[in-house]
C-alpha cells in the first residue's frame, strides 16, 4: 500500500503531440494528455473521433506521423505491438476482438502469452473465473458461442491474464444491456482498485467520468477539453454535447 | 474385388504425398491469405537436396530405412531455411501491399526457382538413388502391396500426426491459429506475427521436402520443373478440402489420389493430369468454399 502511494502520481504514459493518418485520411492530430499511475482515465468523443486510433497508437498498431507516446519516460511509439505487450500494456480492442475459432479457455491462454510469470497461471486463471464466473462455466466452449455481455468479460479477462499495469479499454460498454454496462463499469473500478491504471475509451460518456478520474474529450482527431472527470461532469460544454442537456 | 483393392492403395499412396504438399499451401493461405505458388518448387528442391545428399553419403550402395530417414531429415531442414528465405525475401516486404503484387510475386518466384534450378541441376531427368530397397511385394488378403508404397503412407501420416499436434497441442500452434485469425489481434497478445509466420512457411516447407523425397523414391526420376503438376494438383487438393483448412487437405489431396487411380485403372490413363482441373472447375463452380472450407466472416 505504501509503495503504491508513493508511486501514485508517477506519469505513466503520455501522448506528446501524436499525430496519426491512414493514408490521406488524419485520425488524430497533434493529441497530447497523460496518464497518471492509478487513474482512470477516459477518453471520450463521438463516432470517429480518432479515439480507437489513439489507443492503436499506444499499442503500436498504427504508427505516430509526429509527436511520441512515452510509457514511464521511455518512447514506445516505434516499437512493434508484441513489445509493448512486455511492457505491461494490454488491450481489450475495439468491437472485443474475441479469437471467435477459438475454445474460450485458450482466449485467456494467448491472454497471458507475454505475461511475466508463466507460473502464476492457474491462479491468475482463478483469479478471471473468480471475477467472472460464466467464464468458468463456459471455458471449454467456442469463444463465438458466448454472448456480447460475456465476450466483452472474455475481452477484459483476457488482458487481465497479461498481468497489465496499463489497461486499455475501447467501448466495453458497446451494444450491451444497461445492467450488463453497470456490471462492467462496477469491474472496472475493481480492477482499479486492485492497483491497475486503467485507460477507458467510452461513448458512453456520462457512466465513463462518472467513475473515471481523469477524463479526455476528443472531437474530430484533437482534444478539446481535458481535465477532472469532476469537473468534466459539471461543465457546460461536455453537458450540451454529450449528456443531452 | 482384389483389383479394386489394389487401386485404393495406389491412389491413398500418392494421394498422401499430394497431402504433404496440398498442407503446406493451406497452412500458407490460412495465415496470410496468399497462394505461395513457389510451394511446388519446394517440394522439387526437396527430390533434389534428397538426391545429392544421398549421392554424397553412398546411400544409393548401402540402402536402408536409417538411409531413408537421414536424407528426409536433411531435405526438410533444407527446404524449411528454403522456405523461410522465400517468405522473408519475397513475401514480408510486401505484406501491406495490394494483393495482386504479392500474387504476381509468388508466380515470379517460382519461375525464379524452376529456372535456378535448371541453371544449377541441369535440365535433363536425374537418377534419386533406391536408398530403401525392400525386397518383394507384400500381400495382404491378395492385395499386393509394394513396400515403398507402404512406406511412403507410413511416414506421411506420421509427418502429419507430427503437424496435427502441433497445431492444436503447442504454445507454437495456438500463435499460429490465433494470427491466421487477425494479425493485429494476434500482436496485442504479445504474439510476434512475423516469427510465427516464418515458423508456419518453415513447417509447411518441410513436409513439400519430405514429399520431394517420397515422390522421388517412388518415381526416381527428378528434374527441375517437376514441381509443377504435384503442385498444381496439391493446390487443387486444398480447394476441395476447403483452402486454410488443415484437415481438408489431407482428405481432399487422398480425394483426388484416389480419384486418379480409378481414372487410370477404369477410364484412360492420359486423363489422369485432366482430373486434377476439372475438380477444381467444378468446385470453383459449385462449392468454392470447398468441402471443409467455411466463409471466413469474422475477418477484420
Ligand atoms: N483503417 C482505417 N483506414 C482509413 N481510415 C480510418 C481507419 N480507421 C479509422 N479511420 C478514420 O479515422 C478516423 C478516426 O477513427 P477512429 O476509429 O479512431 O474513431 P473512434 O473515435 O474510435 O470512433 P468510434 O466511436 O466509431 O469507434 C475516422 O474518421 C475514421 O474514418
Ligand atoms: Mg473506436
Amino acid at each position: 500500500m505504501a509503495e503504491t502511494a508513493s508511486k501514485a502520481g508517477e506519469v505513466l504514459l503520455k501522448f506528446e503531440d501524436v499525430s496519426v493518418s491512414y493514408g490521406a485520411i488524419q485520425a488524430i492530430r497533434n493529441v497530447s494528455f497523460e496518464v497518471k499511475r492509478g487513474e482512470i482515465v477516459t477518453l471520450i468523443g463521438a463516432n470517429g473521433a480518432g479515439k480507437t486510433t489513439s489507443l492503436r497508437a499506444v499499442s503500436g498498431l498504427v504508427r505516430c506521423q509526429s509527436g511520441r507516446v512515452t510509457y514511464r519516460g521511455e518512447v514506445i511509439s516505434n516499437l512493434p505491438p508484441h513489445l509493448i505487450v512486455r511492457k505491461r500494456i494490454c488491450q481489450a480492442p475495439e468491437g472485443r476482438g474475441i479469437f471467435l475459432n477459438l475454445s474460450v479457455e485458450e482466449n485467456l491462454d494467448l491472454g497471458a502469452w507475454a505475461a511475466p510469470d508463466p507460473k502464476s497461471y492457474d491462479d491468475d486463471l482463478a483469479h478471471i473465473f473468480d471475477l467472472f464466473p460464466r467464464l468458468k462455466e463456459r471455458r471449454k466452449q467456442n469463444a463465438g458461442t458466448l454472448s456480447g455481455g460475456e465476450q466483452q468479460m472474455l475481452a477484459i479477462g483476457r488482458a487481465l491474464m497479461g498481468h497489465p499495469d496499463l489497461l486499455l479499454l475501447d467501448e466495453p460498454s458497446l451494444g450491451l444491456a444497461p445492467q450488463i454496462i453497470e456490471k462492467i463499469f462496477e469491474i472496472v473500478q475493481m480492477i482499479n482498485r486492485d492497483g491497475k491504471t486503467v485507460l477507458l475509451v467510452e461513448q458512453n460518456a456520462l457512466q465513463a467520468l462518472q467513475i473515471a478520474h481523469q477524463g479526455v474529450v476528443l472531437e474530430t482527431g484533437h482534444v478539446t477539453l481535458s481535465g477532472p472527470a469532476r469537473q468534466l461532469l459539471a461543465s457546460d460544454e461536455v453537458r450540451k454535447a454529450y449528456l443531452g442537456e | 474385388m482384389i483389383e479394386f483393392f489394389q487401386h485404393v492403395v495406389n491412389g491413398i499412396s500418392v494421394g498422401s504425398t499430394y497431402a504433404l504438399i496440398a498442407l503446406g499451401y493451406t497452412m500458407v493461405f490460412g495465415i496470410l491469405q496468399l497462394i505461395n505458388f513457389a510451394h511446388g518448387e519446394v517440394f522439387m528442391l526437396g527430390a533434389f537436396i534428397g538426391m545429392y545428399s544421398s549421392r554424397y553419403f553412398g546411400f544409393g550402395e548401402h540402402p536402408s530405412l536409417w538411409a531413408l530417414l537421414a536424407i528426409l531429415a536433411l531435405a526438410m531442414v533444407g527446404c524449411a531455411i528454403m522456405g523461410f528465405l522465400i517468405e522473408r525475401l519475397a513475401y514480408r516486404p510486401l505484406r501491406r501491399s495490394p494483393r495482386i503484387n504479392v500474387l504476381i510475386t509468388a508466380v515470379g518466384v517460382s519461375l525464379f526457382l524452376q529456372f535456378s534450378g535448371q541453371l544449377l541441376f541441369g535440365s535433363d531427368p536425374k537418377f534419386f538413388p533406391q536408398v530403401f530397397q525392400p525386397s518383394g511385394d507384400w500381400t495382404l488378403g491378395g492385395v499386393r502391396f509394394n513396400p515403398l508404397q507402404v512406406i511412403v503412407f507410413c511416414i506421411s501420416i506420421v509427418l502429419m500426426a507430427i503437424l496435427q499436434t502441433i497445431i492444436f497441442r503447442t504454445r507454437l500452434g495456438r500463435a499460429m491459429r490465433a494470427v491466421s485469425f487477425n494479425h493485429d489481434l494476434a500482436s496485442l497478445m504479445g504474439i510476434p506475427t512475423n516469427a510465427v509466420i516464418s515458423y508456419t512457411f518453415m513447417l509447411g516447407s518441410a513436409l513439400a521436402g519430405a514429399a520431394g523425397v517420397l515422390v522421388g523414391l517412388i518415381y526416381p526420376k527428378i528434374e527441375p520443373l517437376m514441381g509443377t503438376m504435384p503442385g498444381l494438383k496439391a493446390f487443387v487438393a486444398a480447394v476441395l478440402g476447403g483452402i486454410g483448412n488443415v484437415t481438408g487437405a489431407v482428405v481432399g489431396a487422398l480425394t483426388l489420389g484416389l480419384a486418379e487411380a480409378f481414372v487410370v485403372a477404369y477410364y484412360a490413363p492420359t486423363f489422369r493430369d485432366a482430373l486434377a482441373f476439372i475438380i477444381l472447375i467444378l468446385i470453383l463452380l459449385f462449392k468454392p468454399t470447398g468441402l471443409f472450407g467455411t466463409r471466413r466472416t469474422e475477418k477484420v
